[in-house]
């Protein structure tokens, strides 16, 4: 009991100081790695809440393609060696009131309320399960949401290359 | 102390938080991306506990983070298009420099 306290607090504890580590770092490589440990540190939890497609698809979707989108666009967009500039101490201090006077509100109302569970049998969270009512079509089935995803990411797909493809005769506007 | 509820809403809150503070502060279109990850990331945390503890005859919060996750993925592919696209015709990915259509 106290070694799986303890592994979900380091989880906590690694996702919370990279993820702060990414948001205030002025090398933004180092930023794109610690948003990695981030993500990572995310992924663990899931597994120690036994959510192990979860975790999975976190590792898959956002460990191997996000972040190795995200260090690529940098790649194309940064010279390397160079610091991000400081940001401005008006930002800055707008941006530590947001943050703090956010997270004491939310923390607030979290804490005082009284979650209440409900009472029922407990569906695990396996593939087979997951799988089966993802693709179910009664009304409790998710067939209509999962095909207009997949449709959003085709539409996501053809818009990047349109986007991101460069016109042979078009000339620069700006 | 074992871990509850509480602990992963704290941990998400936090997180939700911090992605809003360098979403406020940085001015580079990459990490303002890498902010809006973390936040997304804190709202899939808190389905998967509510799921877990508080309404585990269902498999509802598993289906909201699956298609969180997927819409993010899209986002990102998308943003990361149009930084491309800005950088090209910039040579800037800083949003201060991108100010054609101010005023």
């Amino acid at each position: 009991m106290i070694g799986s306290a303890i592994i979900f607090y380091s989880l906590g504890l690694l996702s919370l100081v990279s993820g702060f580590l990414a948001v205030t770092t002025r090398r933004i490589f180092r930023a794109a790695i610690y948003l990695l440990f981030s993500l990572i540190g995310i992924a663990g939890i899931y597994f120690w809440l036994q959510y192990e497609f979860i975790a999975a698809v976190q590792i898959v979707v956002y460990v191997g393609g996000i972040v190795v989108l995200i260090i690529f666009s940098i790649f194309l967009t940064q010279q390397s060696g160079e610091k991000l500039p400081a940001p401005s101490p008006r930002a800055l201090i707008v941006a530590c009131f947001a943050a703090v006077f956010g997270l004491a509100l939310v923390a607030v109302q979290v804490f005082s309320y009284d979650f209440k569970g409900s009472e029922g049998k407990r569906i695990e969270p396996t593939i087979a399960n997951i799988g089966s009512q993802m693709l179910d079509t009664k009304s409790t089935g998710y067939a209509l949401p999962f095909e207009v995803v997949s449709i959003l990411l085709l539409a996501a797909m053809i818009a990047c290359i349109v986007i991101a493809m460069r016109m042979p005769k078009q000339e620069n506007a700006l | 102390m074992q871990p509850g509820l509480y602990h992963l809403l704290f941990i998400s809150t936090a997180l939700f938080f911090i992605g809003v503070f360098g979403f406020l502060t940085r001015r580079n279109l990459v990490t303002m991306l890498m902010s809006v990850e973390l936040i997304l990331n804190s709202v899939n945390l808190n389905f998967i506990a509510f799921n877990k503890w508080l309404w585990p005859q269902n498999l509802d919060g598993v289906f909201f983070s699956i298609f969180i996750i997927a819409i993010a993925a899209a986002e990102a592919a998308v943003a990361i298009a149009i930084i491309i696209n800005l950088y090209r015709t910039h040579h800037s990915i800083e949003v201060d420099k991108a100010e054609e259509l101010k005023y």
